[in-house]
């Protein structure tokens, strides 16, 4: 950094991707609130704690291993690729734990950085790294989170924790960021082959997490009680729908942060060696095309009105799905949104939800899949058809800056949407969680199931009540009479 | 091959590039449809709110009203 521009451009996008990790933060807080919300009441603090616990365990892994992967398998597995291409950075320099760019540094590079083959300049350098590196591993580490997180909602009160913090290791640090690698670089070997084009992660999160969460959910059976004898589904409604709405809300909230996140704020032509000429710096998604903040700004709140709107009526003005639908229509647009006209992001996201909504109430009738907030449906059907349907809208646009690459077309869009839910979501992690059933992992015993996952806790909690309010009864017959 | 966002490579001078969204030339179409959305929406909408202002009305009597307004 020595001049004031290069100085003035490398801390603002540092502090730019900071913003949004703070910002997805409250995609957290919600699903906390909004799972807490939906659970019964004698199930709260082990719905908490399951999905908060994520949060460190994903961070973890995702620094040992997951953001290794992102570097590592553009082209395939990085050990056995599908594809030639050369790896466009080292992952081993840029991305293993081990690598001192995974830790505080200026921009040059010492006796340590020469140990460990980083030079000061380069693709791989400090130069380019040392401002970054924290906090793009930070900004793909909330994604992370959140993939995991998705899947968290729909297996509430009868998951056992152990399994679930598993599988989300397993979805947040392993198979997700696999597909990113794959779909969602510059580089990835369905973007330069497939076309693919998932602007803000339609598939790349929401439908692999939903493929997931099927898969788990498939194995873990239903919750005691949702289904009568002859099969049709009881509705168990959420015990708060106050705090279920405003922790959609802060999900909300928190996708602004995403969405900003999955962009790059500012880039020059030249920096991105691409085919664009001229001197013209734009924004761009992580696909290097250019598309501007306000863009998305415009496709996120049309895309999250039509799914509202179109969701008040198909529910009936039910409020988990109205909200929930909201969710759904950003979802649904997001593959596209960094080049839909506003319009036509507010009809994808009316449109695409209301068939996920149905879906969800054919599957639960038709397969006995009870997913406690209609997360395969928000984020698995919905994701898989915005992917498919920005593949027929988006249809002939470039999918890259670089020469070479295929255009975006429905035929890629939907290979990728079928790799995304069923090759990278549903099938590994129903792998997975068959292993963890045949170690009778799974599932909590049906005695805590039906007396709730806080009985001890709440036995407890009980007890330490008493003896309080039996100490303080003592205390108060011996205060003197007035 | 389909071109529905008109730009087929980014071979360009962003300096010269304007819209870059799909299906340029129906903006107004689009508009008009959203309107029509939006009208149909409060007539939908107005339709199932009477429907079930009629069924509430229907299932209140004095014992279920005076239980909701002791809940508060």
């Amino acid at each position: 950094m020595n001049d004031q521009l290069t100085t003035v451009t490398t801390v603002f996008i540092e502090f730019y991707y900071w913003t949004t990790v703070v910002f997805m933060f409250l995609i957290h807080v919600g699903f906390c609130m909004y799972e807490v919300g939906v659970s019964r009441r004698r199930n709260h603090m082990h719905t908490l704690m399951k999905n908060t616990m994520a949060i460190p365990l994903v961070t973890l892994t995702f620094f040992l291993f997951g953001w290794w992967i992102y570097f590592a398998f553009p082209s395939g597995f990085y050990w056995y690729n599908f594809v030639p291409d050369p790896l466009p950075y080292d992952p081993n320099l840029v991305a293993a734990p081990n690598s001192p760019l995974m830790g505080t540094h200026l921009s040059g590079a010492n006796a340590t950085d020469a140990a460990a083959g980083i030079t000061a300049d380069g693709l791989n350098g400090a130069a380019t790294w040392h401002r970054l590196n924290g906090v793009f591993w930070a900004a793909f580490l909330l994604f992370s989170i959140t993939t995991a997180s998705i899947i968290s909602g729909a297996v509430i009160e009868r998951i056992r924790s152990g399994a679930f913090w598993i599988i989300a290791v397993w979805v947040g640090s392993v198979t997700w960021i696999t597909d990113a690698a794959w779909g969602w670089s510059a580089t990835g070997w369905m973007v330069k082959y497939l076309g693919y084009h998932d602007a803000y992660a339609s598939g790349v999160v929401h439908a692999i997490a939903g493929g997931s969460a099927l898969a788990v959910l498939i194995v873990l059976g239903p919750r005691i009680g949702k289904f009568r004898a002859d099969g049709t589904p009881r509705e168990i409604p959420p015990h708060n729908p106050w705090l279920v709405t405003i922790g959609l809300f802060l999900i909300y909230t928190g996708f602004w942060g995403f969405y900003a996140a999955c962009n790059i704020p500012m880039i020059a032509p030249a920096t991105i060696a691409g085919q664009i000429t001229g001197e013209t710096w734009t924004a761009t998604n992580i696909y290097l095309t250019p598309t501007t903040l306000s863009a998305i700004t415009f496709n996120f709140l049309m895309s999250l009105s039509g799914g509202m709107m179109a969701g008040y009526i198909i529910s009936k003005g039910d409020a988990f799905w109205t909200y929930s639908l909201g969710l759904a229509g950003v979802i649904a647009a997001s593959a596209g949104n960094d080049l839909y006209h506003p319009i036509q992001a507010f009809f994808v996201g009316a449109v695409i939800p209301c068939i996920a909504y149905k879906m969800h109430y054919w599957v639960e009738r038709t397969f006995k899949i009870d997913d406690a907030v209609g997360a395969v449906a928000v984020h698995g059907y919905n994701g898989f058809m915005g992917v498919v349907a920005a593949g027929f809208i988006l249809w002939g646009a470039p999918s890259s800056p670089y020469e070479g690459f295929a255009q975006i077309n429905p035929v890629g869009n939907f290979l990728g949407a079928m790799i995304m839910f069923w090759g990278l979501g549903f099938i590994p992690t129903l792998i997975l969680t068959l292993i963890i059933n045949a170690f009778g992992l799974l599932r909590v015993p049906p005695e805590v199931e039906i007396a709730g996952l806080d009985v001890v806790g709440q036995n407890i909690y009980d007890e330490a009540v008493n003896e309080v309010r039996q100490a303080e009864i003592g205390a108060l017959s011996q205060l003197p009479a007035r | 091959m389909l071109l529905t966002i008109g730009l087929p490579s980014w071979a360009v001078d962003l300096k010269t590039v304007g819209a870059i969204y799909p299906f340029q030339g129906t903006e107004t179409a689009m508009a008009i449809a959203a309107l029509v959305f939006w009208i149909l929406w409060h007539i939908i909408q107005i339709g199932q709110e009477n429907a079930e202002l009629r069924e509430k009305r229907d299932h209140v009597d004095k014992e279920n009203a005076r239980k909701a307004i002791e809940r508060y």
